[in-house]
Order: structure tokens, then C-alpha cells, then sequence
């Protein structure tokens, strides 16, 4: 046989036969198995999952779950085929074994595999000192069992709620709050609401929405430690001002830690940010060499994107989960020149307050930002961001029908201030700073920034926030 | 049944809302929410609302009804 005959059959039969680990069973993870199927993949395709649920989708958790409409286990995915996997839920991958091609798990077994696919998300940040997580009445955000005990005890109800932290977790939990009519205080490090995903012009705004609602907001505050009663429950936070606020519930919305111990001596480019992989999600190893049988998708995945300079961005988006879960399960199959990229636009929503906040491209990538339709007073408006004469992002307040045109801009490197929709423009349309924080100064939502390593802007190191 | 929105391609036309409003609300003018397992009494309701949806963001699963566990 030729070489090109043999290697087409080696293909055949990886495609007929092979053995397919996915690592992860939330909506990247589930996509990902579809995707191989829909491939023509029949080997057989194992899935593991830390939770005993089957995949379910995070989004109403913060929000119809929360306020009480929809319960926790209601969340299910959809499924849109047939996987044939063999599930394993409820137990923990604990180790990779790259020379031996095994995943370790907690339970002692070992599961073989020819390709794997590392979906293993992030998990929120947790209340730092532990002896104060573990009194009763704080709360953090992330797995279907968060949201089923924190809407219990929201319904209680309780006295005051605070809400640690003013990113989308938090400013949603805050907007659940004020809808069920509770009393509830935001404490955010940063100078408003949002700043870290979204700048200081439109966190003012947002700060403005929060307390229109009557949120009690205290920007440019930590919460130093929080105080229990005698029964083991939280009583009270005592903030870095020297102030205390009393209250039965603390929410701690702290940002995400990617799920990267396991990999721990498995020799990948893995740690604090993610796993790097190239742009196909072949994950690369320790000295940045892309590796051949291990890909990477969803929240932990960080890849280098070419609209940004091809800086490496770890994008904790629903639509990166589905669509990077495909690209990985394609690549798994095929071979060069076959290969398709995962380049993504990104894109997010936040429902809070009632409006509809979104976003495409990376805001924090831009410097500058203009108004560009709308109006900020009627909280109905669409922003770009700029970066040297560039549109590199657009958000939209109740406008989300125009982010497709901002989206088009941003996909073909369009000029900033971007020429105008012709429609409903503000009266100043002159751009000014975006007002990010600088590096590393702490905000509330320090996974949320850009996770580069162009060496002249980066300083990507984490600080922990004083405490 | 179950269902997900795709709500970055939603752009709130609320025709679900319209169709099958006891699975999709509208919290102001764009926001949506919905139930993501109704009942499978309003199927016909939500595949209705599905298929209007202007920017098909809606998912509805494909194996319910079919044979097989749904965890298969």
C-alpha cells in the first residue's frame, strides 16, 4: 500500500473503532459527543462528569431558577442526537497519564483512550477563608445544586441578602433580589458594576440601573470578613470601610476557576488560565507544542484568536462551548487538510433588571468607546469599542437586534467611530476612554479579563485581592 | 420536553412569548426567559414557538419520545 492509502486506513478504522474519552459533562462536553456521531464516528465515546446529573444548561440558574419559576432540576439540555456514550457521572477525573493514554479516575479506574477531549470547565471562586464559607447562608453560584439551596433561601425569605461582587453573577443575583422584593446590598472592589468586562462608562450606568432598583450598591469596597451567629449562621459582613452590614444570605460572585488540578504533571500547557490549544483545540503541551490526541473546549479551553492579535482568549461564552465542542470533535476524526479552525466572535447576554445586556467581539480589548444609537438616559442604546481606529467590540442595552451589523463590523476589521447605522443616532457621537481598569488592579471578575501573553501588555500575573 | 434558547441569537422578537407564553416571558422589552422542560402537554404550543422563531433559536430535543433512556 502507498503511504496515503495507509493512513487513509488507519483512519478508517480509528473512525470505525476508535476509543474517545470526553472529560466533562456539561454543554461542551454533550456537543462534543454529538458532533462525533454526527462525524460518523461508531468507536465508542466515554463521558465523564464530576456531578451525577446529566448535562444541564447554566443560564436559567441565575435567573428563572433563582426568582423560583422553573425548578433546579428542570435544566436539562435538550439532546439533538443519539450519542451512544457510555456516561460516567459522578465521579472525578483525577489524573492523566499522557504515556499510557489513561484518565485516572477517583474511584481508582483507569479509562484508556485513543483521543481525548478535556471539557472541564471552570467552578466559581469561593468565599477565601473557609471557616466563614462554611457558615450557613453563604452561597456561590455555578452548579444546579447552588441554584436549587439558594433559591430555597431566598423564599425563606431573608432579611438582607449581599451580593459579594458586581460581574454578571452577581449583578443577576442582586436583580433576582430586587424582584422578589428583598432588601440587598452589592459590594464591589472595583469602581462600578460590570467594569471588568465592560469599562467604566457603561459600569456607570449600570451602577445607575442598580440603585434605580433599589440595590444598596457600595463600589470601591471589599467585604473583610463576614461574621456568624452562635448557631454556625451568618449574621453580618464587615466591609474594608470599617462599616458592617447585617444580613442572613451573602452570595459570593468571586469569578471562576478553571478546572485544571487534574492535569496536574500530565506535562500540558495547562494552569491558572486554562489549557492553550491551537485554534483547532489541539491542546498544546508544556513547551507549546500542539499535541496530536488531546483536544480541548468550552470554559477551560484558551486559544489564540486572529481578530486580537492572536492573543490567547479563554471565553466562558455559551455559544464558545457549542461551537468550539464541534470544531474539537471534527478535528478528532479528520486529518489535514481537513482541519477546521474555532473562530469565534464573541458574544454574551446578561438578562438583569429587566434588560438585555450584550455583547460581541472583547470589550476589554478596546480602549476607547463611542454611543452610537439610542439613548443612555432611556437605557436603550448600542456602544462600540475601538483600539487604534479599529472596532473591536460592541455592547447593546435593550438593542440586541443591532449587534449583528456591529458584529459584521468587527468580523472585517472596520474602521472606529464605525460609520453609522443610519438610524437613531444619539446627539455625541465622539468617542472617549472605555475606562478599563489597568492590569492588575482587582476587579470583580478577574477571569473575565483577557487571558493573552503579548509580553508588552500583558502583566497577566494574578494578584490575590488584599483582604 | 426539553428545550434550550440559544439567547445570543435571540433577539427578542418574542414570538414564542406569543405562541406558548406559559413556557417564554419577557422580562422588559428583550430579556427572555422560559422554562427549559414544559410540560409535554403544550408540545404542540412550543414546537409552534420554535419553528416561529424569526432567528431559530430555539432547541428543542430530539430523542424525547423517541426509544432509548434520554441518558443513552
Amino acid at each position: 500500500m502507498t503511504v496515503p492509502a495507509t493512513v487513509a486506513e488507519l483512519v478508517r478504522q480509528f473512525r470505525a473503532n476508535g476509543r474517545i474519552v470526553i472529560v466533562g459533562a456539561s454543554l461542551a462536553g454533550l456537543r462534543a459527543a454529538e458532533a462525533l456521531r454526527a462525524e460518523g464516528f461508531t468507536g465508542s465515546v466515554t463521558i465523564i462528569g464530576d456531578e451525577p446529573y446529566e448535562p444541564y444548561d447554566r443560564p436559567p440558574l441565575s435567573k428563572q431558577v433563582l426568582k423560583g419559576w422553573v425548578p433546579a432540576d428542570h435544566t436539562k439540555l435538550p439532546r439533538l442526537r443519539e450519542v451512544n456514550a457510555q456516561w460516567r457521572l459522578g465521579v472525578t477525573a483525577t489524573g492523566l497519564d499522557r504515556a499510557a493514554k489513561q484518565v485516572r479516575l477517583a474511584d481508582g479506574e483507569q479509562i484508556p483512550y485513543d483521543r481525548l477531549l478535556i471539557a472541564t470547565g471552570t467552578r466559581a471562586r469561593q468565599w477565601p477563608n473557609p471557616d466563614e464559607a462554611a457558615l450557613e447562608g453563604v452561597y456561590s453560584l455555578r452548579s444546579r445544586d447552588d441554584a436549587a439551596q439558594l433559591q430555597k433561601a431566598l423564599a425563606a425569605p431573608p432579611s438582607r441578602v449581599v451580593v459579594i461582587g458586581a460581574g454578571f453573577i452577581g449583578s443577576e443575583v442582586a436583580s433576582v433580589c430586587r424582584e422578589l422584593d428583598l432588601p440587598v446590598t452589592v459590594v464591589e472592589r472595583g469602581s462600578a458594576p460590570l467594569v471588568g468586562a465592560l469599562g467604566g462608562v457603561i459600569g456607570e450606568i449600570a451602577a445607575e440601573m442598580h440603585r434605580d432598583h433599589g440595590v444598596d450598591l457600595r463600589c470601591g469596597l471589599g467585604v473583610s470578613s463576614l461574621e456568624g451567629d452562635s448557631g454556625g449562621h451568618v449574621r453580618r459582613a464587615h466591609l474594608s470601610d470599617g462599616t458592617t452590614v447585617d444580613a442572613d444570605v451573602v452570595v459570593a460572585s468571586l469569578g471562576s476557576i478553571r478546572n485544571v488540578e487534574w492535569l496536574e504533571g500530565a506535562g500540558l500547557a495547562s494552569g491558572f488560565w486554562g489549557v492553550g490549544c491551537d485554534a483547532g483545540g489541539r491542546a498544546f503541551d508544556i513547551n507549546g507544542v500542539v499535541t496530536d490526541s488531546i483536544y480541548v473546549a468550552g470554559d477551560v479551553a484558551r486559544s489564540p484568536h486572529v481578530l486580537y492579535e492572536y492573543q490567547f482568549l479563554a471565553m466562558e461564552h455559551w455559544d464558545n462551548a457549542v461551537l468550539g465542542a464541534e470544531a474539537a470533535a471534527h478535528n478528532m476524526v479528520n486529518l489535514e487538510p481537513h482541519y477546521r479552525p474555532h473562530l469565534l466572535l464573541p458574544g454574551f447576554w446578561s438578562g438583569q433588571f429587566g434588560l438585555n445586556i450584550k455583547s460581541v467581539g472583547v470589550p476589554p480589548f478596546g480602549d476607547e468607546i463611542v454611543f452610537t444609537q439610542g439613548s443612555v438616559k432611556e437605557r436603550r442604546f448600542a456602544a462600540a469599542y475601538g483600539r487604534r481606529g479599529r472596532i473591536v467590540a460592541a455592547v447593546a442595552f435593550d438593542h440586541g437586534k443591532w449587534l449583528e451589523y456591529y458584529g459584521k463590523l468587527i468580523e472585517q476589521s472596520g474602521p472606529f467611530p464605525p460609520p453609522p447605522p443610519g438610524w437613531d443616532h444619539p446627539p455625541d457621537m465622539k468617542p472617549i476612554p472605555a475606562e478599563f481598569p489597568q492590569p492588575g488592579v482587582p476587579t470583580a471578575i478577574p477571569d473575565v479579563v483577557l487571558t493573552g501573553h503579548d509580553p508588552s501588555e500583558r502583566g497577566a500575573e494574578f494578584r490575590p485581592r488584599p483582604r | 420536553m426539553r428545550i434550550a434558547v440559544d439567547l445570543n441569537r435571540c433577539q427578542g422578537y418574542a414570538q414564542c412569548v406569543y405562541l406558548a407564553h406559559k413556557d417564554f416571558r419577557l422580562t422588559g422589552q428583550e430579556a427572555l426567559t422560559y422554562e427549559p422542560n414544559p410540560d409535554d402537554e403544550r408540545r404542540l404550543q412550543v414546537e409552534r414557538a420554535a419553528a416561529a422563531c424569526p432567528v431559530q433559536a430555539i432547541l428543542i430535543d430530539r430523542l424525547d419520545g423517541a426509544k432509548g433512556s434520554a441518558t443513552s
